[in-house]
C-alpha cells in the first residue's frame, strides 16, 4: 500500500520539514523529514548515535535547529523552549529521566505548572487530586506522596509519562522509554501507548528494539548517522528489514560461532561468602569455575548477588570467606590493581560510572588501567604523541564513531561508549575477561559488535564471564550457562542442552537444584 | 546562688542570640544560592561590604533602617557580580567567591579612607542612630527575661522573622519549589520551562543581600562602626553553619546559634580570671567549627547541582 496512501486519510498534527543540526561541524540531523499522525505511534528507529534524541530535543524547544522548519497542525512555528513546545501540546519523558530525586511524585509532575492558592503559596491538596485524577484517567498508577529516590524505575518512568498528560500534552515523546525496563514494565507501557492513542494522543517512540517497533508502531522513521533513510509502514516490513535500514547491511540476529573444546579450568570461585551494602549476605557459598575458550553464562534476575559476586571478583568490595584463583593463583581480596596485573579485564555493568572518566577524551580513557607504562609514560610523564596513536588504532579497529580520540567520553553515544570500553579492556588480552550486561541499551549493530569480540576472546583460548539479564542473551553466546538465585549456583547446564523453561524457572527460584 | 546561676544563663542565652543574629542573616545567603545550585563562598566579602555599607550609611544618613536596607542593596551588588561569573559566564565558582572575598575587604576599605579622612575605621554612629531595641524597659529590672532581652536589638528578631519567611518561601511557595529544583536538577527544570538562569541569578542577589543584612546587624548593632578587622572569618563561618545545617535555613538557624553560642560563652569566660589565656578562649568558636565541620557533615546533604554551571547545549 505503501506510506502515501496510508496516511493520505489521517490528520497531520506535526510536520518537521528538512531538518538540520550541527554541533561545530559535526552534522546530527542531516535533512530529517518527520510527519506526526494524530492517534498513532511514529518509531524512530536509528542506531546509537544517529541522532535520534538530537531531532527531539529540536521538537521540544531544547535544541535550535541549524536549518528547517517545524509546523504544528499546519502552521508555522518556532520552538525556542520547552515552554512553547509544552504549549503546543508536545510533552516529551526523555531517555535520561529528568526527575528531581529528592522530591516526592507529586513535586515533580506538578514543578513548573503548580496549582496556588494566594500569593504563590502551593496548592499541594489540589496537585494530589489532579495528579490522582490524570492517573486514574490514563490507569497510570503512582503514589504520589512517594519520593522518587525511593520508586522503581518502570514507576519513575510513569512520573515523567503523567507530567507530560498533566501538561496537556497531545502529543509525547518517549524516547528509548523501554531501554531501563523489565519485560514486565514494558509489556505494560506498550499497553499505556495503546490506551493513549485510543484517547487520540500522537506517540512519537523511539527505539532501537525492532520487536517493540512491529509490536506499537504504525511508521517508522529510520535515520542513519544523522540521515533521513526511509519511512515506513510497520505492518508492511518486518524486523530484518527495518533491521537493515538501520545499519545500512543485512544483519544476522543468531551469533554465530563454531563448537570449540574447552580447555583446562583457569579461573574458580570456592565457598565465596559477600556481603552487600546494607551488609546482609548477598553471595552465599558460592561456587564456579572457568576453562580456558569458553563463555561462561551466568543467569540471574536482577539483583541476585550478581554485582556483589563481579565486585568482589574485581577487587572493588571485600569478600567475608572463600577463595578465588586464577591460574593457580589466588586473588582474593586483591585490590584491582592486582586484579587487572593477573590478567583480569572486566567489561563493568554501569558503563558511565566505572567504565569510563566521562570527562576524559577517548584517548585518555583508553590508557586507564596503563597509562604508567611504557610507551604511554616515560618517567612519569605522559606521552601524548604515543597515547593518541595507540588511541587512533583502537578507534580504527573497533569502529569507535566519532572518529576522534580527542572527543570527550561524555558525548559518545552509549554504544560508543561501550565500544570504547571493549576495546581498552580486550586490548589488555586477558585470560579471563568479565562482561557485565555488556550490551544493555545497545542497537542491534552494536549488539552484534559486543558478541563478535566476545566469541572472538573465546576463539583465541580465553575465558569469558558473561553476567546478563537477558537470557536470549546468555542462551546465544554462552557455551556453558548456570543460573545465579539468592546469591547461589543454583544450576549449570550446557547451552546446547539448556531449554528457556527450565532457565526461567531456575532464575525465579523454582525447579531442580 | 541560684540567682547568680539563673542571671549567668540568662546572660549568656542574651550574647548567643546577639552573636547568631550575623551569621543567621548571612548563612540564609547561603541557603539561598546554594540551593540553586550556585557555590557562595563569597558570603565573607558580601558580609565585609554590608557591614561597611551600614555603617556608613548609618552615620551620613542617621536612619539605621535606611541603612540596613543600603547594606542589603550593597551585598546584592556584589551577589549580581558573583552570578554574572558564575551564571553567565560558568566560571569556577570558588575562584570568583574568593575573588569576592578580596574585593569586599579591599572596596571597604578603600571607600573608608575615601570618606572617612583616611581612616580605616568608619566615625561612630550615635547611640541614638542604632538599630532600636524593641524590648528595651519592658521586663522588670533585673529579671531572666530582662537580662536576654533588654539589649537585643531589632535585628535580632527579624532575623528569626527570616528563617521563618525563607523557610516557608523555600517549601511552601512554588517559586521555592522551582529554587531547590534548580539546585538539584537544572536540566530536568529546563525542560520544564523554568528559567534556570533567571532563578539563579535571582538566588544568588538575594545571596549577597542577605550577607549585606548579616554584616550591618554587626555594623549598626552589636558594635556602631565599622573597621576592616569586624568581620573577621563571620562569613566563613556562617557558610559553615549552612553546610552543617544541611543546606536548609532551620538547620542553618540551629548551626548558627550553636556558633553564636560558643562565642557568647568565650565572651562569658572572658571576664573571669582563668589561669587559661584569653585567646584560647576566644578561638572556641572556630574550633568549634573546625570539629564539628569535621565530625558531624555528610556530602550527600548538598543540592545534586551544587557548584556545577548550567549550559543547555553543552560544548567541548
Ligand atoms: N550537545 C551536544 N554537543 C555535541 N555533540 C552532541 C550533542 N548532543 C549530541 N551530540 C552528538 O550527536 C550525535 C547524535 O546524538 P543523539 O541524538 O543523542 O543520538 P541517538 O540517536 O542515540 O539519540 C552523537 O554523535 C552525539 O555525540
Ligand atoms: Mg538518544
Amino acid at each position: 500500500m505503501g506510506y502515501e496512501n496510508a496516511t493520505r486519510s489521517l490528520t497531520k498534527v506535526i510536520e518537521m520539514k528538512n531538518i538540520t543540526k550541527k554541533f561545530g561541524d559535526f552534522v546530527a540531523n542531516d535533512s530529517v523529514n518527520l510527519d506526526i499522525f494524530k492517534g498513532k505511534v511514529h518509531a524512530l528507529l536509528g542506531e546509537n548515535g544517529a541522532g535520534k534524541s538530537t531531532l527531539m530535543n529540536i521538537l521540544y524547544g531544547l535544541y535550535s535547529p541549524t536549518s528547517g522548519e517545524i509546523l504544528i497542525n499546519g502552521k508555522k512555528v518556532n520552538i525556542t523552549n520547552p515552554n512553547i513546545a509544552i504549549d503546543h501540546g508536545i510533552g516529551m519523558v526523555h531517555q535520561h529521566f529528568m526527575l528531581i530525586t529528592p522530591f516526592t511524585v507529586a513535586q515533580n509532575i506538578i514543578l513548573g505548572r503548580e496549582p496556588t492558592s494566594k500569593m504563590s503559596v502551593l496548592n499541594m491538596k489540589k496537585a494530589l487530586m489532579d495528579v490522582k485524577e490524570i492517573s486514574e484517567r490514563y490507569g497510570l498508577y503512582v503514589d504520589p506522596n512517594a519520593k522518587v529516590e525511593d520508586i522503581s524505575v518502570g514507576m519513575q518512568q510513569r512520573v515523567e509519562i503523567l507530567k507530560a498528560l498533566y501538561r496537556g500534552a497531545e502529543i509525547l515523546i518517549l524516547d528509548e522509554p523501554t531501554a531501563v525496563l523489565t519485560p514486565q514494565e514494558i509489556v505494560e507501557l506498550i499497553q499505556i501507548i495503546k490506551n493513549l492513542t485510543k484517547e487520540g494522543k500522537s506517540i512519537i517512540l523511539i527505539s532501537h528494539k525492532l520487536k517493540e517497533i512491529t509490536e506499537a508502531a504504525d511508521f517508522c522513521l529510520i535515520i542513519r548517522r544523522g540521515k533521513h533513510i526511509d519511512t515506513v509502514v510497520v505492518s508492511e516490513t518486518d524486523e530484518a528489514g527495518l533491521a537493515s535500514k538501520m545499519v545500512g547491511r543485512e544483519v544476522s540476529f543468531s551469533v554465530a560461532k563454531e563448537d570449540k573444546e574447552a580447555g583446562d579450568e583457569i579461573f574458580s570461585i570456592k565457598d565465596l561468602v559477600v556481603k552487600d551494602n546494607r551488609g546482609i549476605i548477598a553471595v552465599d557459598k558460592l561456587n564456579l569455575s572457568l576453562k580456558k575458550g569458553e563463555i561462561f553464562g551466568l543467569a540471574g534476575i536482577d539483583g541476585n548477588g550478581q554485582t556483589e559476586l563481579l565486585e568482589a571478583i574485581t577487587g572493588l568490595r571485600k569478600v567475608e570467606s572463600g577463595q578465588i584463583m586464577i591460574n593457580g593463583k589466588d586473588i582474593t581480596n586483591n585490590t584491582p590493581f592486582q586484579v587487572i596485573s593477573k590478567k583480569i579485564s572486566h567489561i563493568p555493568e554501569d558503563r558511565q560510572k566505572r567504565g569510563l572518566v566521562l570527562d576524559f577524551d577517548i584517548s585518555e580513557n583508553t590508557i586507564l588501567e596503563n597509562y604508567y607504562k611504557n610507551p604511554f609514560a616515560r618517567k612519569g610523564i605522559l606521552q601524548y604523541k604515543n597515547i593518541k596513536v595507540y588511541a587512533k588504532e583502537l578507534i580504527n579497529k573497533f569502529d569507535v564513531r566519532p572518529k576522534d580520540e580527542a572527543k570527550m567520553a561524555r558525548t559518545l553515544s552509549g554504544g560508543n561508549q561501550q565500544k570504547v570500553i571493549i576495546a581498552r579492556e580486550v586490548s589488555n588480552n586477558p585470560d579471563l575477561l568479565i562482561a557485565a550486561q555488556p550490551t544493555r541499551g545497545l542497537d542491534v549493530g552494536a549488539i552484534e559488535f559486543v558478541h563478535k569480540s566476545l566469541i572472538e576472546q573465546r576463539d583465541n583460548d580465553k575465558a569469558v564471564f558473561l553476567i546478563s539479564f537477558e537470557l536470549d542473551e546468555i542462551m546465544n553466546v554462552s557455551d556453558r550457562i548456570a543460573v545465579i538465585y539468592e546469591g547461589k549456583i543454583v544450576g549449570i547446564e550446557d547451552a546446547k542442552d539448556a531449554k528457556i523453561e527450565t532457565l526461567g524457572l531456575m532464575m525465579a527460584g523454582g525447579g531442580n537444584k | 546562688m541560684i540567682d547568680t546561676i539563673l542571671s549567668n544563663i540568662a546572660l549568656i542565652i542574651g550574647t548567643t542570640l546577639m552573636y547568631s543574629t550575623p551569621l543567621i542573616y548571612t548563612s540564609l545567603g547561603g541557603v539561598l544560592s546554594e540551593n540553586s545550585g550556585v557555590i557562595n563562598i563569597g558570603l565573607e566579602g558580601m558580609m565585609i561590604i554590608g557591614a561597611f555599607a551600614g555603617a556608613a550609611i548609618g552615620y551620613f544618613v542617621g536612619d539605621p533602617w535606611i541603612a540596613f536596607i543600603g547594606a542589603g542593596i550593597v551585598g546584592g551588588l556584589f551577589g549580581l557580580l558573583h552570578a554574572f561569573a558564575c551564571v553567565t559566564f560558568g566560571a569556577n565558582q570558588v575562584v570568583s567567591g574568593i575573588a569576592i572575598n578580596f574585593l569586599g575587604a579591599g572596596i571597604a576599605l578603600f571607600l573608608s579612607r575615601m570618606l572617612f579622612e583616611g581612616a580605616t575605621m568608619t566615625k561612630s554612629i550615635a547611640l541614638d542612630n542604632k538599630m532600636p531595641r524593641p524590648l528595651n524597659g519592658v521586663f522588670h529590672d533585673g529579671s531572666f527575661l530582662n537580662i536576654i532581652f533588654n539589649n537585643q536589638y531589632a535585628t535580632v528578631y527579624l532575623a528569626f522573622i527570616m528563617v521563618f519567611l525563607i523557610w516557608f518561601f523555600m517549601y511552601k511557595t512554588k517559586y521555592g519549589l522551582r529554587l531547590r529544583s534548580v539546585g538539584e536538577h537544572p536540566t530536568a527544570a529546563d525542560t520544564l520551562g523554568i528559567n534556570v538562569i533567571k532563578i539563579r541569578y535571582l538566588a544568588v542577589i538575594m545571596s549577597g543581600v542577605f550577607s549585606g543584612f548579616g554584616g550591618a546587624a554587626m555594623s549598626l548593632a552589636i558594635v556602631s562602626n565599622f573597621r576592616p578587622t569586624l568581620v573577621s572569618g563571620h562569613g566563613f563561618i556562617a557558610l559553615a553553619a549552612m553546610i552543617f545545617g544541611k543546606w536548609k535555613p532551620q538547620g542553618a538557624l540551629l548551626a548558627c546559634l550553636l556558633f553564636g553560642g560558643a562565642q557568647g560563652l568565650a565572651v562569658f569566660l572572658g571576664q573571669f580570671d582563668f589561669e587559661i589565656s584569653s585567646q584560647l578562649i576566644s578561638m572556641l568558636p572556630y574550633v568549634i567549627t573546625i570539629v564539628v565541620l569535621i565530625g558531624f557533615v555528610g556530602k550527600s546533604a548538598a543540592p545534586s547541582a551544587d557548584g556545577i554551571p548550567y549550559e543547555r547545549e553543552q560544548k567541548n
